[in-house]
């Protein structure tokens, strides 16, 4: 018996990267779903720490709807120079080639057709057997049942009956061939847990998590920034500079911008903890259809 | 989300300075239905104020609509019931909640489902370090309660909360508390709980939950948060030495090869001697990496990666654990099996089973009882069903390194995976290592051996020597006085003109028994190999003084068999713990009491006497010398010395 504790964070560390490590021992193809948000950065420190002094033994995979805001790909193509990491980026070609955009199509068709099918054509594509992503159980309510492990049919489906009971730290991971998991490391971390993190570890954040003045328009009440040449403007619209920051980043025309002072990790961590509504405001993806997370998660979206 | 600290606003830095020394509490909240379990639960997030106020006003807003409450807000309405997803028939197994204090970080494992509560109720127990048993003030202690504490105390929860919830339906009557206080104990006597403890609490109301009730001024413990803002959690719990399953074997490169896992138990440094289980290999710990440097000393349940001096073979599915307390290597134990897939089991049926990171096939071989879960009653059954629970003996195609659950939580369990469809059908926690059973007493020899090589008879040897050679078996605790009786006699018969050797526990390790350490299993084989020796010394016509511990029944009987019956005399040396540990000077009882060694009799295991020894010293009262003098007018009774 040893008396010696740890603190919350290092036992949500130790926890992940037992995760990290099972998975992947015990997968011949995982890949690890990267969205260059803040979640996805503090998956990848701890899988860099799983494996250190080794490299990372999977590929990242980014599947770019093109509508990411600039900043989002300049951070994201530093990475396999700065992390020595096998970054692969996939676009949903058809959808390009269609023009598919969210101002045109709305954001729920442009989602399904560049996220949800690109993510899919990724997956058959490379034949990957478990895909790593960084959602929490604490994100809504309806993931608070969530396993680590989460299985999918051979078409991807999710199918609710057929999930595994998940005991003590055995985690179940024997499938046939074409079955599927998604992988949770970070379950169990709130989103308190996550900033605290990067603020110890020192993570590289996309710059946009800080508030700077920034060009954006309001629309039906919330902050759009104007990232590219590409953003229609309507009628008068003329794009003003605003401090603002961004508290979930996603295709920029479907990300709502906050007004705030706030550009260090503790201000960011204060305004997030006094905050006064729940609302995920600023994630435009989250309205369109709030009922079911099950039936995009039945879709093979997350 | 905002909970209640004036620091926030004030000090950012010196909040996050406080919220980042919180350690975790992991619990459980059991209850039938309406016992008030997410009432409970809604009491916790908003008395810690982990609601954000426009939940809060939708909530009142429905409360109010339907009136239930009266002018209470019904704070279950904050916890999802998760009906919609059982009426679509998900399967739901645990819901987790998060909050914190700021003391620390709660995850709440919340069970729903009724009809599969057993199920739900071990697999949220399994990783949580408390639970609250709710019970309704008015209808006390129910077959419900009884079989929630069963599973928690065998999923080894060590911390029992007993919230007797809806005070302010029975008056706030201390009464009435007693008396199911009284009851509940009971039953949970015959369970094995570490730590109980008992409050009343109203969870609509919010008596005693977060705040203290004024309704019930005789009530003098103090608040559930508070009890769980402040019940101990150790890092590791387990009462075993190093224990480091080997997860990921990280070979980046020709000159760095380490073992990469999570620490289960115990401590390691660099410079430990460690054994690599099943091959025994041995060598010495190198570094204990990390990505934040190089640790001086890893303790569970940090992720680390070790390296060892030697170029030793190491694979994923191997255990590193330290060489003198070495969990026992099996390939049948008991086990008690909790069923949870519809499809029942079946005896004899393979199925994959999965220990720390190792995946071997295997079967339940015997069903030995079944448990009521509500009655905990032992009942014989020819399978078992969904939630039912079972003592079961475990036969498997390779050996694994267990130890017993209630050990270690890590090494003792096992989940059970069906081969065609990869569903997880059964948890299982080591109940019985197996230690002191069959292993190589049973083994049999090859069959073209012969054992006939004596040229001189026992009979022309008595004659020779003037002696019966036969074997004395002296067990008891260490520091009883076994050697130095057995030395006193030896010396005492060869004075008086006869053959005598001490045959040593302690010896034979230096030597014949170098591989063996000190759990149970190898505690009977190091007496195994002993009794062989004694009946080589009395074959050449010399009387074997057999000193042992030898805590087990079972090993010592086997031993009269070795030898024997008509050869074959036990003394048990018998001294209270107190005083062993008195005249222990080589300091073994304290690193025992140190959790250094496991499963050392007396202390952490237990020590079965003797049930009819040929002689019983009690050391307290006679001396080595009264003592040995006893043994030699027992060997004088039997005949032995003519
Ligand atoms: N009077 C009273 N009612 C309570 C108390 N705790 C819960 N209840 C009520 O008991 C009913 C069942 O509670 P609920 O939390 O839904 O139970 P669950 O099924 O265990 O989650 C609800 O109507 C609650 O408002 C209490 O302490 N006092």
């Amino acid at each position: 018996m040893s008396d010696a504790r740890l603190t919350h964070l290092k036992q949500l560390e130790a926890e992940s990267i037992r995760i990290i490590r099972e998975v992947a021992a015990e997968f011949e193809n995982p890949v690890m779903l990267y969205s260059i948000g803040k979640d996805s950065a503090v998956l990848l420190h701890l899988t860099l720490k799983a494996f250190h002094p080794g490299r990372v033994p999977f590929p990242l995979l980014h599947v770019d709807t093109t509508w990411k805001f600039q900043d989002m790909y300049r951070f994201r193509d530093s990475l396999p120079d700065r992390l020595g990491v096998d970054l692969r980026i996939w676009r949903n070609e058809e959808g390009v080639a269609a023009g598919v955009n969210p101002f045109t199509y709305g954001s729920k068709k442009h989602t399904d057709i560049m996220k949800t099918q690109g993510l899919l054509q990724a997956l058959n594509h490379y034949r990957f057997d478990a895909a790593f992503g960084g959602a929490r159980r604490d994100e809504e309510k309806s993931r608070a049942k969530e396993r680590v492990y989460s299985f999918r049919d051979a078409n991807h489906r999710w199918d609710p009956k057929n999930q595994r009971p998940e005991l003590w730290q055995l985690y179940n991971g024997n499938i046939n061939r074409g079955e599927s998991i998604r992988v949770f490391p970070m379950s169990n971390w709130t989103e308190l847990d996550v900033w605290q993190y990067i603020l110890l570890e020192d993570i590289p954040l996309v710059p946009l998590y800080f508030a700077a003045e920034r060009p954006v328009v309001e629309r039906d009440g919330t902050l759009i920034m104007v990232d590219d040449d590409r953003m229609p403007l309507n009628e008068g619209e003329v794009p003003m500079m605003k401090s603002v920051r961004f508290r979930t980043l996603g295709c920029y025309p479907l990300s709502g911008a906050i007004e705030s002072d706030a550009d260090t990790l503790p201000k960011i961590i204060q305004e997030m903890l006094l905050a006064k509504d729940s609302e995920r405001q600023g994630r435009l993806i989250d309205h369109d259809s709030a009922a079911s997370m099950e039936q995009k998660k039945r879709e093979g979206y997350f | 989300m905002s909970h209640q600290s004036d620091l926030i606003a004030e000090d950012i830095d010196a909040y996050l300075a406080e919220h980042e020394r919180k350690e975790i509490l992991r619990f459980l909240t059991c209850g039938s239905v309406d016992d008030g379990k997410s009432t409970l639960i809604g009491r916790l997030l908003h008395d810690s104020r982990m609601i954000y106020e426009d939940q809060l006003a939708a909530i009142k807003q429905e409360s109010a609509k339907s009136g239930t409450q009266g002018d209470d807000v019904d704070l279950a309405l904050l916890v999802d019931g998760l009906q919609a997803e059982r009426e679509q028939g998900i399967t739901i197994d645990v819901a987790y909640r998060y909050f914190s204090t700021t003391k620390r970080k709660f995850i709440i494992a919340d069970c729903p489902g009724h009809e599969q509560y057993t199920r739900n109720m071990v697999t949220g127990a399994s990783t949580c370090d408390a639970a609250i048993i709710l019970i309704d003030a008015r209808q006390g202690v129910l077959t419900q309660t009884r079989r929630h504490t069963f599973i928690a105390s065998l999923l080894g929860i060590r911390h029992l909360i007993v919230a007797v919830n809806k005070m302010d339906l029975v008056d706030w009557s201390e009464a009435r508390f007693e008396e199911i206080r009284a009851e509940y104990l009971e039953f949970a006597n015959q369970l094995a709980i570490e730590d109980l403890r008992f409050i009343p609490i109203s969870a609509l109301k919010g008596d005693n939950v977060v705040e203290p009730s004024t309704q019930m001024p005789w009530f003098g413990g103090s608040t559930l948060m508070y009890l769980l803002e402040t019940l101990h959690v150790g890092g590791d719990r387990a009462q075993t030495g190093f224990r480091f399953p080997v997860q990921w074997v990280n070979r980046p490169d020709s000159s760095f090869r380490g073992f990469s896992g999570t620490i289960a138990s115990g401590v390691v440094q660099p410079g430990d001697d460690v054994m690599v289980l099943p091959s025994r290999a041995t060598s010495r710990v190198e570094r204990i990496v990390t990505y934040d440097g190089d640790l001086e000393r890893g303790h569970a349940p940090l992720a680390v990666t070790l390296t060892l001096e030697d170029e030793v073979d190491v694979s994923r599915g191997d255990m590193l654990v330290h060489r003198e307390h070495p969990p026992e290597l099996r390939d049948r134990f008991d086990a008690t099996v909790v069923w949870m897939t519809d499809e029942a089991l079946v005896p004899e049926r393979e199925y994959i089973f999965k220990h720390t990171t190792k995946q071997v096939t295997g079967c339940v071989s015997v069903i030995r009882h079944r448990v009521d879960v509500n009655t905990l009653e032992e009942q014989v059954t020819p399978s078992l069903a969904l939630n039912e629970i079972a003592r079961c003996e475990i036969r498997l195609n390779q050996q694994i390194a267990i130890d017993r659950y209630d050990h270690n939580r890590e090494t003792g369990a096992f989940i059970v995976v069906d081969r065609i469809t990869n569903l997880t059908v059964g948890a299982g926690m080591v109940c019985d290592t197996g230690a002191g059973r069959a292993d190589a007493w049973d083994a049999e020899p090859t069959d073209t051996l012969t054992a006939e090589t004596r040229a001189v008879s026992s009979e022309e040897l008595a004659t020779r020597l003037g002696q019966r050679a036969i074997t004395v078996l002296f067990t008891g605790l260490t520091a009883s006085g076994k050697t130095s009786i057995a030395k006193a006699v030896e010396r005492r018969l060869f004075d008086a003109g006869k053959l005598a050797t001490v045959v040593d526990g302690q010896q034979l390790r230096v030597g014949i028994s170098r591989d063996l350490g000190f759990s149970a299993s190898e505690r009977s084989e190091n007496l195994r190999r002993g009794v062989e020796v004694a009946r080589v010394v009395n074959q050449s016509g010399v009387i074997a003084l057999c000193a042992f511990v030898a805590p087990h029944e079972l090993p010592r009987r086997r031993a009269r068999e070795v030898v024997g019956d008509e050869r074959f005399l036990e003394v048990f040396v018998d001294a209270p713990v107190d005083v062993c540990r008195a005249r222990d000077a080589r300091g073994l009882y304290a690193a025992a009491d140190r959790g250094e060694i496991a499963d050392f009799p007396g202390v952490s295991s237990a020590f079965e006497p003797p049930t009819a020894p040929d002689l019983h010293l009690d050391t307290t009262a006679t001396g080595v010398d009264a003592g040995a003098d006893l043994v030699i007018e027992l060997l004088r009774s039997k005949g032995v010395l003519t």
